[in-house]
């Protein structure tokens, strides 16, 4: 491992400036995600700031909704009764990722920037990862792609953003607050698709520290779900996961849906074209189906992923008849 | 990014892993290796390990698992993978279990760390530690440190009504069920090679029904 110094700072102000010190400079919340990739020789940072002396561990209400700290671990997150029982979608997902062990160190924050799990982005042995070294190419295309990207794709990369957190808080409209300077940037904008820079995950500026995630007032937030398929039923990455809340009549009938897909894409997927066919309509079988269709229309297989498609058409239906019997 | 071509020649093997450990070992009793350009400065910090108070002087690359095995010579906490995977490493900071493997050293100043060495009183073992004997839940015993600092968490997560994927109905906030499921989904991250899961979850389940009664 590449030697680092270690800096401990008490404040935000601290940790902003010391952050400023170059690109070899990184954040570590819980590390889980981090030292692993020092590990593998992915990462080579010489300098660590750790956060965890930083007043950043709060959950508390927040106009209305709730604002958790970027350093409260995704453990205290997923059991806070107010996440549970206003929210209880994030806490599924955050549950249905990783192990105990992971989860009582990983950090909210630091969830939000886990890079991804494609073997070829994780291992340095391959020479061609435009993720890790741009411009050397993408040997997941041609290679072994059955954990890979449908949608939103590039002819640099198809890797996929791996968290389950994160696909809850996209159905949850999350919103998530830095500094250095403040700023606000809604999940919808928060990771990127790669296009011709799979190098950059985010729309975070170097330098800017996450401090909190804000979760809006949703009133029908229990009425949500879930699901998430994989090749085991524990400790394993999702193939395909749906997060899913619904405004509801009495009737059956859907006000609004909030759908996002995990495990298609380079960012999560908000599902809007399946939302909007859904909205107003008490969902039979075929409405179901025609929605989930829409939205996977421009989705597109490579060698041994193309079974993600109907995977996740599937598990949209499935999500939303969940989520009909929630709450 | 990558600074240097350093990266490309990089094999994680055991062999390597059991060599930087060593390294970080030398590197950490000689303080005069930190003055070398080559070398991090080395960084103080002071952590209790099964109640003994340890003033540490280390290379911030040491993991809290090098630092037990290596460095104070508590090798009860096993190296399986060292990429948090297996569990083997699992320790109890502050009560609760992590990976000791992806944690560094240095981040634990002040905390309150108890491995497997710290669980008997004396010559008693710990309800956990006799269940394991009583109801096979080990073959080769590898995993087995781990297995029984994760199940001790597990019980008291179980006491604090934590919650887990496989819980229903998640915001009813409602007292636990303790089923077989729960202690499968729980125990997912501490893997058994020889697959004594049976005994594994026979011996957990009968320490905490022992002590709701």
């Amino acid at each position: 491992m590449t030697p680092f110094t270690y800096s401990c700072p008490k404040t935000i102000e601290e940790a902003i400036v010391a952050a400023e010190s170059g690109p070899d400079v990184r954040f570590i919340g819980g590390g889980t995600n981090l030292i692993d990739l020092m590990k593998m020789g992915v990462e080579h940072p010489r300098r660590i700031i750790d956060l965890n002396k930083l007043p950043l561990k709060m959950i508390e209400e927040h106009n209305g909704g709730l604002r958790i700290g970027a350093l409260v671990s995704n453990t205290d997150a997923a059991n806070h009764p107010l996440v549970r029982s206003r929210y209880p979608v994030l806490s599924q997902a955050i549950l249905a990722g990783a192990t105990q062990q992971l989860r009582n160190k990983a950090t909210m924050g630091g969830n939000l920037l886990q890079r991804t799990r494609c073997y070829y982005f994780y291992d340095p042995s391959f020479e061609e990862c435009n993720k890790r070294r741009p411009g050397s190419g993408c040997a997941a295309i041609k290679g072994y792609n059955r954990i890979h990207a449908i949608l939103g794709a590039s002819d640099q990369c198809i890797a996929v953003q791996p968290s389950d957190m994160c696909v809850a808080l996209l159905a949850l409209d999350a919103v998530v607050q830095v500094d250095g300077p403040p700023r606000s940037i809604p999940m919808r904008d928060f990771h990127r698709l790669p296009g011709s820079t799979p190098q950059i995950d985010t729309n975070l500026q170097p330098g800017q520290l996450i401090t909190a995630i804000d979760l809006p007032p949703i009133p029908y937030g229990r009425r949500s779900v879930y699901i998430k398929v994989r090749d085991r039923n524990s400790f394993a990455f999702a193939l395909v996961s749906v997060a899913t809340v619904l405004d509801t009549r009495p009737d059956g009938v859907i006000r609004k849906a909030h759908i996002a897909l995990g495990g298609v894409a380079m960012k999560p997927w908000r599902a809007t074209k399946a939302e909007q066919l859904l909205a107003g309509k008490k969902p039979d079988e075929n409405t179901l189906r025609a929605a989930a269709g829409a939205e996977l229309q421009p989705a597109k297989g490579y060698r041994d992923n193309a079974f993600k498609i109907e995977l996740a058409k599937r598990c949209i239906i499935r999500s939303v008849q969940s989520a009909l019997r929630a709450g | 990014m990558n600074t240097s071509n350093d990266a490309r020649g990089f094999r994680p093997n055991r062999r390597e892993f059991v060599e930087t450990a060593v390294a970080g070992a030398v590197a950490g009793a000689l303080p005069s290796d930190a003055q070398s350009p080559a070398a991090p400065a080395s960084t103080e910090c002071t952590l209790r390990v099964n109640g003994e108070t340890h003033r540490l002087d280390l290379d911030p690359r040491v993991s809290l698992l090098d630092l037990l095995r290596e460095h104070l010579q508590l090798t009860g906490t096993k190296k399986g993978c060292d990429h948090g995977q297996c569990g083997a490493c699992t320790v109890l900071v502050n009560g609760r279990r992590i990976n000791s493997c992806l944690t560094f050293a240095v981040m634990h100043d002040g905390d309150e760390i108890t491995t497997i060495e710290g669980l008997a009183r004396g010559a008693e073992l710990h309800p956990l530690q006799a269940a394991f004997i009583e109801h096979d839940g080990l073959q080769c015993g590898y995993c087995t440190p781990g297995q029984i600092c994760s199940a001790v968490a597990l019980l008291s997560e179980l006491k604090a009504g934590a919650p887990s994927f496989v819980t229903p109905n998640i915001a009813d906030l409602k007292p636990l069920e303790l089923t077989e499921d729960e202690i499968r989904e729980r125990m997912s991250g501490n893997i058994c090679r020889c697959g004594a899961y049976v005994g594994i979850v026979a011996a957990i389940r009968s320490v905490a029904e022992g002590q709701k009664a």
